[in-house]
């Protein structure tokens, strides 16, 4: 029944963003007109797809009709559909934004890149197939490397060609991962190699343990988990803020890789890993919390503040995949919806702060235009990503700390001082930007046309973590349910109806 | 044959790294270059190196060699040709912009913004 609306993320942007090139290149508000509906039509598949996700088992569509593992196929599970549901979501704000501050005026083809971006999310949450998962990486990533250097400039083309740079060595490293899961498995569909993984004779063990390092090092630089974060604060920080803000479900893509992997094929279960992946993983994910919060502390702009507590955010998430149990998954994923909205919020409101002060340096400087909404924002948005009460934030760290009850005494060390870390960090923001302009004594800045959009947008981002909060029964219910499913794929493996599995 | 094969991907990755950590944009996206050759050579081999047999079905072949590597190549040659042609023009504009060919920004550079 379902079936066919499985491919409908990847094929609607696909058509949509070229016709929005070609056609109506010269018409600004055509562009927004077709951009938001197709965002919206994509909120409407994502929310199809999430109902016929959550009663069904996994569904496996055959591009061309291909059995597997022979062609090509995409996969819905709760998870892909719930990664969807967040990207439709985020994609809404995020472009309501943009069309209240005229950010798609100050380059070309804004609204097609936006499409292109979201259908090389879709099509990597979608896929079940590890080089398909590649070349929609490449799709998402060209894309965005369109938006990261829109409206141009100097600092920010440079800042650009570091951002590809780096990704270009990952697309490097994970192409060397798939040949060498391809010359120990002979198949690249995910099942299949799963499958294959679990029965694999012992004298393969040691390269398939190396090609699942590679890959897991490829998704790691994706979710910039330390050592390899190093490319996120430049980029964001000079990043457009709301393409910033859509670039929040970016590392989020490689923690659903990594989970994704690891669950399916890379599994502990099998005695070719063992519990590889969650030794190296743990400290990573604990000194990229760290680092994420030392940074926050030290950022010399709002930008960069918001940029480290992303990195923050995807240490937790991190620490609790690494314990692998359900539980632990099920928390991880609260926080990711999360972290994935509260990070967005963060760079729009960065961006409504540095389009009225004409700096993004967090100094004292006078009053700003609407200052009172904003700093209301702001403090809002700190609390959430911080984790204080009432915000789900809150609710996200109590989950994964009560889930990683076994290394209690290093983990809940971490986790809570880092939080105290992100505290002060955003409190001495705040203050500086929005106390201190009283002190300065000058006139405030001139006016600032209100953008009522841009507010109601943020707004909705925000009032998204307080639905977050309030429904957080039924969500954790729902997730309890996704992350057992992960954690027993053999549910996704069947609907591979792969030849040699009953 | 194999070692043969072996000796040019290690090398090419070697130069590749070398190459890409240099300061300035040309050397960086050449090394980048010598990457992708490497990872194309070695997709080739992932899929076992058989000399002089057909791809595809014929009627007097005594063997195949494995046709899905090709097609992974042709896919990752397409792709990293693309990319690379993204990263000479951004290069190419930061170059116009900045005035200097430089890979990394300094302190003051990532503040401003």
């Amino acid at each position: 029944m379902m079936s066919h609306w499985i491919i409908a993320p990847v094929v609607l942007p696909a058509i949509l963003a070229p016709l929005i090139v070609l056609v109506m290149r010269n018409d600004l508000t055509l562009q927004r007109i077709f951009g938001l509906a197709g965002t919206v039509a994509l909120g409407a598949i994502a929310a199809a797809l999430l109902i016929a996700a959550s009663h069904n088992p996994p569904e496996a569509y055959l591009l061309g009709n291909w059995p597997a593992p022979f062609g090509i196929v995409l996969v819905l599970d709760r998870l892909s559909a719930m990664m969807l549901m967040l990207t439709a979501i985020l994609a809404l704000g995020v472009q309501l934004y943009v069309i209240s501050t005229d950010w798609d005026a100050r380059g070309r083809h804004f609204h097609a890149l936006f499409l292109f971006q979201l259908m090389g999310l879709n099509g990597a949450f979608l896929t079940g197939d590890a080089f398909n998962l590649f070349v929609f990486f490449e799709v998402l990533l060209i894309a965005s490397y369109g938006l990261m250097i829109h409206g141009a400039g100097k600092d920010r083309l440079r800042a650009g060609v570091q951002y590809i740079g780096f990704n270009l060595v990952a697309s490097t490293l994970f192409l060397f991962a798939l040949a060498t899961v391809y010359a120990v498995t002979g198949t690249l569909n995910m099942a299949d190699i799963a499958v294959k993984v679990a029965a694999l004779p012992e004298g393969d063990a040691a390269l398939i343990r190396a090609a699942a390092v590679l890959m897991l090092s490829v998704f790691a630089i994706k979710g910039a988990l330390v050592p390899l974060q190093f490319w996120l604060p430049g980029t964001y920080a000079n990043a457009p803020g709301p393409v910033a803000a859509l670039f929040a479900i970016m590392t989020k893509v490689g923690a659903y890789a990594i989970l994704r992997s690891s669950t399916l094929f890379f599994t502990p279960d099998s005695p070719a890993i063992g519990s590889m992946i969650g030794d190296l993983m743990l400290p990573a994910a604990l000194v990229t919390l760290a680092i994420g919060a030392v940074g926050v502390l030290g950022a010399t702009t709002l930008q960069r503040l918001a940029a480290f507590a992303g990195i923050a955010s995807m240490g937790t998430i991190f620490t609790a995949f690494s314990a692998f149990t359900p539980a632990a998954t099920s928390a991880a994923l609260y926080y990711l919806i999360h972290s994935t909205l509260a990070t967005a919020a963060l760079f729009l409101i960065a961006d409504l702060v540095t389009d009225r002060r004409g700096s993004a340096r967090l100094d004292a400087r006078p009053r700003i235009a609407q200052q009172g909404l904003i700093a209301g924002l702001f403090f809002v948005g700190a609390i959430a990503l911080a984790g204080m009460p009432p915000l789900s934030g809150f609710i996200g760290k109590l989950l994964v700390l009560d889930a990683m009850r076994g290394d209690a005494p290093l983990i809940w060390t971490v986790v809570l001082l880092s939080s105290l870390l992100l505290i002060l960090g955003f409190a001495r923001a705040g203050s500086v930007l929005f106390w201190k302009s009283h002190a300065t004594g000058e006139a405030p800045e001139p006016g600032h046309a209100s953008e009522p959009l841009a507010f109601i947008s943020v707004g909705a981002l925000l009032a998204a973590l307080v639905a977050l909060t309030i429904f957080a029964g039924p969500v954790k219910d729902w997730l309890d349910l996704t992350a057992t499913a992960l954690h027993q794929p053999a549910g996704y493996i069947a609907a591979n109806q792969l030849p040699w599995v009953n | 044959m194999e070692a043969l094969i072996a000796i040019a991907i290690g090398s090419l990755t070697a130069s590749g790294v070398y190459l890409m950590l240099r300061q300035r944009t040309f050397p960086v996206i050449i090394g980048l270059t010598l990457l992708s050759y490497a990872v194309n050579v070695f997709i080739f081999a992932a899929g076992r190196i058989v000399p002089g047999l057909p791809a595809i079905i014929a009627k007097d072949a005594a063997g195949y060699t494995d046709p899905l590597p090709q097609a992974l190549v042709l896919t990752a040659i397409v792709i990293s040709f693309g990319m690379t042609a993204v990263i000479v023009l951004m290069a190419l504009g930061s170059w116009l912009e900045a005035g200097h060919d430089k890979v990394d920004m300094d302190e003051e550079e990532e503040t401003r913004a």
